[in-house]
């Protein structure tokens, strides 16, 4: 193990750290509105969801063979980079959870290497077109698609149980979205695990700890599934307000369609080999889903204010990346404990600011807003 | 750059597509199992809303069991 230099160790526990921020960003995703329903008790929804990612991490063979899918030219990265990459990821994925946000964590993870790369490397070495093919298309796509799917069986399940009996419509349904939120959640993990292990991988094998073209090993697999089933399980209560409550009152017909679409056009696209946002598919069958059912409100304010986070995502992330990538490539060893250290003191600082309104699995489906105060707040403070 | 029209409007269709049908199949078994529980409840039975939920909560299953079989790679 004499390869692993103090960059090496450092990028690994970056790595982790960013997967267990993937982790409580993306509970939501899957369960927030079998919680608003009352399909599963809070607790109960994040422990399987949780479970079942970690299960998926183990399934997945399909480890990443690149660390970003093409974006940027693999070949000019260096450790120092995805360390920088990793931290304007983490950052984003703190900051969007503080305001209660649903963003997604591919995309700050994306820009966050886009961002240390282009510092590092110039912009010769991010790969534009990729950028545009990969990203900025199934962003557009992949909500809409899911939205109308979420929008014409909401409808149609309100239009055929009408004449049901109100208790039993109810309670099949509950049943019903307890085994697509599940789905969503094996999906997830078997996607989104497999990310961290294929960077630490690749990490690895730059340094020649790994023969070239090795699989990931066994510690690898079971730390990054661990960090990334136990960030679940934390869950990322402010976001699962946002998407359970905040965009729409999900009744449980509802709820089921806008899981199923989820299921649907994530496994369609995953078989398709089309990269998408777990996070921007979910917000959209929730969307439809809210449509779908006449009289039901949707809140176009928050909806609007979660487009504009998807937008800046991967802009800010690659800031946060570019600057750490500088004080990396400028600072050497020195540079790269200054930006963990920071990076370190603004994540603190978040989730202390958090504190001042903590959501967590009592009263998260007491009300459908997000303040980062208690009392009626006079600005949006983010002291990042 | 080229946009891939053909793929993006197969994963299009075939998304709504199997949405549409599951949440429709499901409906009916939930009205399967409302009439069920109706009957029941005036001290009577219903074999056909009983045997209407499990048809579509079966043909439900085997759509989740599917689900899992292109989740798991281990099952190519």
């Amino acid at each position: 193990m004499d390869h692993i230099t103090f960059l090496v160790a450092v990028v690994i526990v970056t790595a982790l750290a960013f997967d267990f921020t993937n982790g409580f960003h993306d509970t939501a995703n899957a369960m927030a509105t079998s919680i608003a329903t009352g399909a599963l008790k809070p607790k109960t929804a994040v422990l399987i969801s949780g479970a079942l990612n970690l299960v998926g991490a183990f399934l997945s063979t399909e480890v990443a063979k690149t660390i970003s899918g093409g974006i940027v030219n693999d070949a000019k990265v260096t450790p120092g980079m995805i360390f920088a990459g990793l931290v304007g990821a983490i950052l984003w994925n703190l900051l969007t959870w503080l305001v209660g946000l649903p963003s997604s964590s591919s995309h700050a993870l994306f820009g966050g290497l886009i961002g240390a790369v282009w510092v590092g490397a110039g912009s010769g070495a991010v790969n534009f077109d990729k950028v545009v093919e990969k990203i900025i298309i199934p962003a557009f796509a992949s909500p809409v698609v899911a939205g109308v799917a979420a929008l014409i069986a909401t409808y149609c399940a309100y239009k055929l149980t009408a004449r049901g009996r109100a208790g039993s419509v109810t309670k099949g349904f509950r049943l019903g979205q307890i085994g697509s939120a599940s789905l969503v959640s094996l999906a997830h993990g078997t996607n989104d695990a497999q990310k961290t292990m294929g960077i630490i991988t690749l990490t690895l094998i730059s340094v020649g700890a790994l023969p070239d073209g090795a699989g990931p090993p066994v510690w690898v697999i079971t730390t990054a599934g661990l960090a990334i089933g136990l960030g679940t399980y934390i869950g990322g209560w402010r976001i699962i307000r946002t998407m359970g409550k905040g965009l729409t009152e999900i009744q449980s017909p509802q709820g089921f369609a806008a899981e199923t679409a989820s299921t649907a056009v994530i496994l369609t696209s995953a078989h398709m080999g089309f990269a998408l946002s777990t996070t921007q598919v979910a917000s959209g069958s929730i969307l439809g889903a809210g449509l779908g059912r006449r009289l039901a409100e949707v809140r176009w304010g928050v909806a609007g204010r979660m487009v504009a986070a998807w937008v800046i995502t991967l802009p800010c992330a690659a800031l946060v990346g570019g600057i750490s990538a500088y004080a990396v490539k400028h600072g050497g060893n020195f540079g790269t404990v200054v930006v963990a250290l920071v990076g370190a003191a603004l994540a603190a600082g978040i989730v202390l600011l958090s504190r001042r309104n903590p959501i967590d699995a009592k009263n998260v489906n007491d009300g459908h807003q997000v303040a980062i105060r208690t009392e009626p707040p006079s600005h949006v403070g983010t002291a990042a | 750059m080229s946009i891939d029209w053909t793929s993006l409007g197969q994963v299009t269709a075939v998304s709504i597509g199997v949405t549409f049908a599951v949440v429709v199949v499901f409906a009916f078994g939930v009205l399967g199992l409302s009439r069920y529980e109706g009957a029941k409840e005036q001290g009577g039975t219903s074999t056909a809303g009983i045997a209407q939920a499990g048809l579509c909560f079966l043909a439900c299953a085997a759509v989740v069991a599917y689900g899992i079989y292109l989740i798991v790679p281990q099952f190519h």
